[in-house]
């Protein structure tokens, strides 16, 4: 009987998995192998070579992936110091009013991410929304705080911002109160509760939230063409570029695998670094 | 009463929104001293183990620990210290980790840490090499174990306890009941519990107090609780118990289906009844006899013998007496009444044995 369950299970996966191989597996492995093909070739039929790498190295692309790496860094970090304490009150505070929270969070989502960056532009730039009404009510203005490193990270913090709070959320959830009473009651102070008990115990939370944010932030191309103006390009931007304009396959798909394969350790790592079980006690 | 108490609560209320849990408890607990608070859920009592560990707030009233009042103390700052109902150990750490937590926040070195670790581990009867296990991996009753040595880490002035042991099954309770009286023997501090099992109280502790709704009914050792209570609420509370409505003219004891004999021993306690609006006598069931012909008592009752129950080492009876009232009668398996169902028998007992709860009939309360 179970051997038949477990047949069964297989035969209903099957349709999934085709979609899996299809739609996943097959596109990947077609940017693999584009990715070892000559420079400015259209098809996957070719003397395999790594020149594409070599531009890579030889044209300075490292550039625009240590801007993404750090941009994703700090814009997640930031997203975890202002959405642990929101995050924390939607899991113990707030009760109903958490779900206020999360539909307001949600329904910025309705709206496409381009156009809440045009919005954005709209509000900051010279003459703006901001700029614009202060420079006619008080005769002063101010430079607009577009097109830098510093808005791209803003963009992409604003932007990404569920990604984080809505894992951390679910993280401080399984925080045990009576852990952190007791914590409490053996005579820890607030910031120990929350360094030796809320921390540890919501780690598989954050981590999930981390990953979350920073693969997404590091893909990240939006902000930094609307917001930034292109202060400086990011690897997704270069991506897209090799693609189109360039014309230059090869290169686009080298770009994405180091991408691919630089996230995919990360995220590899981050996962086998939690054991979920054990952080549960499941044991 | 020996020395000071080591703790003192004057006029405590707690008051959530329009409930009242408590209605301004006074109380003394002494240095050293087993003391239980039992009582139904609903009564105050987890309230008031909340705001003595300062888990809460006391909407007024004192707390007092020694000569410190500690109401507006938080938590953290009190020398005390609760184990809790579901232990609430922290899963991300080991036994050894757990029970240094307390010691680790005092910033104690680590070679000192262990070492009071493993000699709480010793105490507690855990082995040393569970030291660096999950607690996760723990059964129950070493959980509890491990809650405790974290407690006796933390070396608080009280310990208080919070129902730690009402998940447990039935045999493990009763052995972890018995060694947590000799802890407190041993250990020498003032262990202040919490439970809804009356048994699990006469058991461990020195004084009992029972509580309902938010206010305590009676403070007393356990032997006086159980044979002289103050309401029908603690009788019926501490077990299996007989009551009678009775009244009392002249020196003549009156009650449905009773039948009192007059003369001197039961003259105080008509005295005593006829003093009151209502009285209620108790008899516990292990009190009542089976009279043989010619045989009499102060007090007797006839009725039929409808149900016959073995305990075990005890055996029960139901009784329905010609009023109508069930009566339960208890008696050692080598002391049995050898009847059958549908038996007429007489039932009775002495006037030292049974006791006058001064308090109207419950019809007349709520009048």
């Amino acid at each position: 009987m179970r051997r038949l369950d477990s047949k069964l299970g297989a035969l209903s996966s099957l349709p999934m998995l085709a979609v899996l191989a299809l739609a996943f597996i097959a596109p990947l492995g077609l940017v693999a192998i584009f990715s070892i093909m000559p420079e400015k070739v259209f098809s996957i039929f070719n003397m395999p070579n790594f020149a594409a790498f070599k531009t890579m190295a030889d044209q300075g692309y490292y550039k625009s992936l240590l801007w993404s790496l750090f941009m994703a860094f700090a814009a997640t970090t930031i997203l975890f110091v202002i959405c642990w304490p929101l995050a924390y009150g939607m899991a113990k505070v707030f009760k109903r009013f958490a779900l206020v929270v999360t539909i307001a969070v949600v329904m910025s989502l309705f709206v496409s991410e381009n156009i809440r960056l045009f919005g954005w532009v709209l509000t900051l730039m010279k003459g703006g929304l901001f700029e614009g009404y202060l420079r006619h009510w008080t005769g002063i203005g101010f430079n607009s705080p577009l097109y830098n490193v510093g808005i791209i990270i803003f963009g992409i913090v604003y932007v990404y911002l569920p990604f984080m709070l809505f894992p951390l959320a679910q993280g401080i959830s399984m925080v045990p109160d009576d852990a952190r009473q007791a914590a409490r009651d053996l005579g820890a102070t607030r910031w120990q509760v929350l360094t030796q008990i809320d921390l540890p115990l919501a780690a598989p939370g954050i981590m999930v939230g981390y990953l979350l944010t920073f693969v997404l932030a590091a893909g990240a191309m939006a902000e930094a063409k609307i917001l930034g103006g292109r202060a400086v390009i990011v690897i997704a931007d270069d991506i897209q570029t090799a693609f189109t304009y360039g014309q230059n396959w090869s290169l686009g798909a080298a770009l994405s695998m180091v991408l691919i394969v630089l996230i995919g350790a990360l995220a590899i790592y981050g996962i086998a670094k939690i054991d979920l079980d054990k952080i549960m006690g499941r044991g | 009463m020996p020395a000071k108490p080591i703790l003192r609560l004057r006029g405590v209320r707690k008051i959530f929104g329009r409930f009242t849990a408590l209605h301004g408890i006074d109380l003394d607990i002494e240095e050293g001293e087993f003391f239980t608070i039992v009582g139904p859920s609903g009564s105050g009592k987890s309230t008031i183990i909340r705001l003595l560990v300062g888990m809460d707030e006391v909407t007024s009233g004192e707390i007092w620990l020694r000569d410190k009042r500690i109401d507006q103390t938080p938590a953290n700052l009190r020398p005390t210290c609760m184990v809790f109902q579901s232990l609430a150990l922290f899963p991300h750490m080991s036994v050894g980790q757990n029970i240094e937590f307390p010691l680790k926040l005092r910033k104690i070195e680590p070679a000192k840490r262990k070492a009071r670790a493993l000699e709480l581990l010793k105490l507690l009867h855990l082995p040393e090499h569970y030291y660096d296990k999950r607690v996760t991996e723990c059964s129950g009753g070493e959980r509890q174990r491990i809650a405790l040595a974290r407690a006796l880490a933390f070396d608080p002035e009280i310990l208080f306890f919070d129902e730690p042991l009402s998940a447990l099954d039935y045999r493990l309770r009763k052995s972890l009941e018995k060694e947590l009286k000799s802890l407190h023997a041993r250990t020498g501090k003032t262990f202040v519990y919490i439970t809804h099992s009356l048994e699990e109280a006469m058991v461990m502790s020195d004084r009992i107090a029972i509580m309902k709704t938010g206010r305590f009914e009676q403070i007393s050792d356990a032997d006086e609780i159980y044979s002289k209570p103050v309401s029908r609420f603690v009788a019926e509370f501490m077990g299996e118990v007989n009551l009678f409505d009775v009244t009392a003219t002249a020196g003549r004891i009156e009650g449905a289906g009773l039948s009192a004999a007059q003369g001197a021993a039961t003259r105080p306690m008509a005295d005593k009844i006829a003093a009151t609006r209502g009285a209620t006598l108790m008899i516990r069931p292990e009190y009542v006899q089976f009279l043989q012909d010619g045989e009499n008592a102060d007090f007797e009752v006839t009725g039929t013998l409808q149900g016959i129950y073995a305990l075990g080492s005890r055996i029960h009876y139901e009784i329905r007496t010609e009023s109508g009232q069930i009566l339960t009668v208890e008696k050692l398996r080598e002391d049995r009444h050898d009847g059958r169902e549908g038996d007429t028998v007489r039932l009775g007992w002495n006037a030292d044995s049974a006791h006058v709860i001064e308090e109207p009939a419950f019809e007349e309360q709520m009048a």
